[in-house]
């Protein structure tokens, strides 16, 4: 088995060039001024005080108003949906998850792109509005094209795993409560829910991640004024040029997502434990 | 004694396939009754209407007198024991016999007392705390048993739950089973493909094949009179004959006479005699009313199973002594041995 260790080499070599260091680089970035400029690197914590202004905190608060609401929709659609897919035959389960998952096949940018194309005041539904005789309803560059957008963008990744919870749930567990007395409600609450509970929190922990820091949707869909972590992040590196203060909000969203992680995993163990 | 339970004309269909051909059957308070049969027969089924998992597809179910056919499962006053246990892995063992308690809201006190109670008399008394996911095999039977009983049902239903044993552990579990009936005073509705087990345990046996009962009777009656074919065949080991009633008292077949306890008969009428391996003996040639050669000897542990091919056909025979193959014999039996019954269109 020794010589196996060798063949890592590569993907040691990998990771180190293109993970660790680009980390170490915005870790320094991030608690430097300076820029680029290699000479004069002062240490200090200004880009992180930086973020307690005004605009900033709004831009967090709005993005994880935004993470919240869509997780919400998310968890509210997905779990009836993927409860229904649990309890079909065995047969056409996996062929209904592929259903759920098919629109992950096409590109995240076009299927935005087509969204815009739907939605806009002279798109395709205000179009079809209009044949009817109905007035053209604007819904673009709205908090509603937004979380249509992130919604319907992250659903299959709620539903995929809430559904390997119930698929692996013991169905005469329902059986078992209703004999002993329990109401559909009570079935509900106290077995299916609870059994299904880490893969519920794998879906809200994964969601919740890719919306709060997602900035393709929000642009394209919200316009200029939707500006979230992702966009705040993007636009200092790319428009403002201020690497320092770009890299200190990556940090700060790295540990949010690390500190959700952690919690994913102690409710996950806790799960196991129980179990 | 009342009759708790009246299953009246009950059919089910699953799709094209008719598993139940019209049960009609009275359960009393307090019997052990156990529904024996093959796989398929319907006594899942039967069982699975009376619990209200299923809707029977006509006929009537009666519960102390009222029709329950249209009442949710989680409304009645039965309780059931699963083939698989069918226990709660989020819950432990004091939380998953505790559930049917909590759900009716009572008082914590009251089911604290209860469950210990409960946990005592199937012998997990300080398992309240234990992970359900650990327990052994007969742990969590024990377990099942427990959460159904503590809800004090008016019966008990019990789905194969032996199934999964071992066999000292069965033997022990149908004792055990049959001590708490016996102590807890209530009906319990007990399902076996295994004949032994039904006869172990039950005060009556329904044997079902097929979507229909086969007959009713205590183990006894089943075993010495069965009343077809279907019947003597699954009940213990038979040999089934054809032959001649010639008279009351008076059977015929293989081409001899016999003396037998069975009247009633029409003169003549053809029926079917069944003969049980333990009641036939290997005597000398000269000896038997029958005669034929040892064909196989098989080692069952409590006894041998012996092949004596006669004449006609060949005979089973279970004796505790060892024959050597090509022995010509004779075979005796008193009339007590012999059953006739109603030759059936079966």
């Amino acid at each position: 088995m020794k010589h196996f260790r060798k063949l890592t080499i590569p993907y040691i070599v990998w990771c180190v060039i293109f993970i660790l260091i680009p980390l170490l680089l915005i870790a320094i970035y991030a608690f430097t001024t300076g820029g680029n400029e290699v000479r004069t690197l002062n240490f200090t914590l200004s880009n992180f005080a930086k973020i307690n202004e005004a605009t900033y905190i709004k831009v967090f608060i709005k993005s994880l108003e935004l993470g919240f609401l869509t997780t919400g929709i998310c968890l509210a659609a997905g779990y009836p949906l993927a409860y229904i897919i649990s309890r079909a035959p065995e047969e056409s389960q996996d062929m209904l998850i592929m259903g759920v998952t098919i629109p992950t096949w096409i590109n995240m940018l076009l299927r935005t792109y087509a969204w815009m194309n739907l939605l806009s005041d002279n798109g395709i539904i205000n179009t079809l509005l209009g044949m009817l005789g109905i007035d053209p309803v604007h819904m673009m560059y709205t908090n509603f094209s937004v979380i249509l957008g992130m919604v319907c963008n992250f659903m299959p990744f709620m539903i995929i795993p809430i559904h390997t919870s119930l698929r692996k749930m013991d169905h005469s567990l329902i059986e078992a409560a209703m004999d002993l007395g329990a109401n559909p409600f009570q079935t509900f609450r106290r077995i299916i829910l609870k059994l299904s509970m880490p893969g519920v929190i794998n879906g809200v922990v994964l969601v919740f991640l890719m919306a709060i820091s997602s900035f393709v949707i929000p642009k394209l869909l919200g316009g200029g004024q939707f500006v979230l972590i992702g966009n705040l992040i993007e636009s200092q590196f790319i428009s403002i040029g201020d690497w320092n203060f770009g890299s200190a909000i990556s940090l700060i969203l790295a540990a949010i997502i690390l500190i959700a992680l952690r919690l994913m995993k102690k409710m996950d163990l806790k799960e196991v434990e129980e179990n | 004694m009342d009759k708790i339970i009246e299953l009246k004309n009950l059919t089910k269909n699953f799709g094209n396939q008719q598993v139940l051909r019209g049960i009609n059957l009275d359960i009393y308070q307090n019997e052990f009754l156990t529904l024996l049969g093959p796989s398929g027969c319907g006594k899942t089924t039967t069982l699975r209407i009376i619990a209200g998992f299923e809707e029977p597809s006509g006929g009537q179910i009666l519960f102390d007198g009222t029709d329950i056919s249209k009442v949710p499962a989680y409304k009645r006053e039965v309780n059931t024991v699963f083939q698989k246990y069918s226990l709660f892995p989020h819950m432990n063992v004091y939380e998953n016999v505790a559930f049917g308690l909590n759900i009716k809201k009572m008082d914590k006190a009251l089911i604290e007392t209860r469950v210990n109670r409960m946990l005592k008399l199937v012998g997990l008394a300080d398992f309240g705390a234990r992970d359900v996911t650990l327990l052994s095999g007969g742990q969590q039977q024990r377990v099942a048993i427990a959460r159904a009983l503590v809800n004090e049902p008016k019966v008990l239903l019990l789905d194969e739950p032996l199934g999964a044993l071992d066999a000292k552990l069965r033997k022990d579990m149908q004792v055990e089973l049959k001590k708490i009936q016996k102590e807890i005073g209530i009906t319990f509705i007990f399902v076996t493909h295994d004949q032994e087990e039904a006869l172990t345990m039950s005060d009556t046996v329904v044997v079902m094949n097929e979507g229909t009962i086969q007959q009713i009777g205590t183990p006894i009656d089943i075993y010495n009179e069965p009343e077809n074919r279907f019947v003597a065949g699954f009940i213990g080991e038979s040999n089934i004959i054809d032959g001649i009633m010639k008279k009351d008292l008076l059977v015929h077949f293989d081409d001899v006479d016999f003396e037998c306890v069975d009247k009633g008969f029409p003169e003549n009428e053809p029926v079917e005699v069944v003969l049980r391996p333990e009641d036939l003996d290997i005597v000398k040639p000269e000896d038997g009313k029958l005669t034929g050669e040892i064909t196989s000897v098989t080692f069952k542990g409590v006894h041998y199973n012996v092949m004596v091919k006669t004449k006609y056909r060949d005979y089973r025979i279970n004796t505790t002594d060892y024959w050597e193959i090509g022995t010509p014999v004779g075979l005796t039996l008193t009339p007590d041995d012999i059953h006739v019954m109603w030759k059936t269109q079966y």
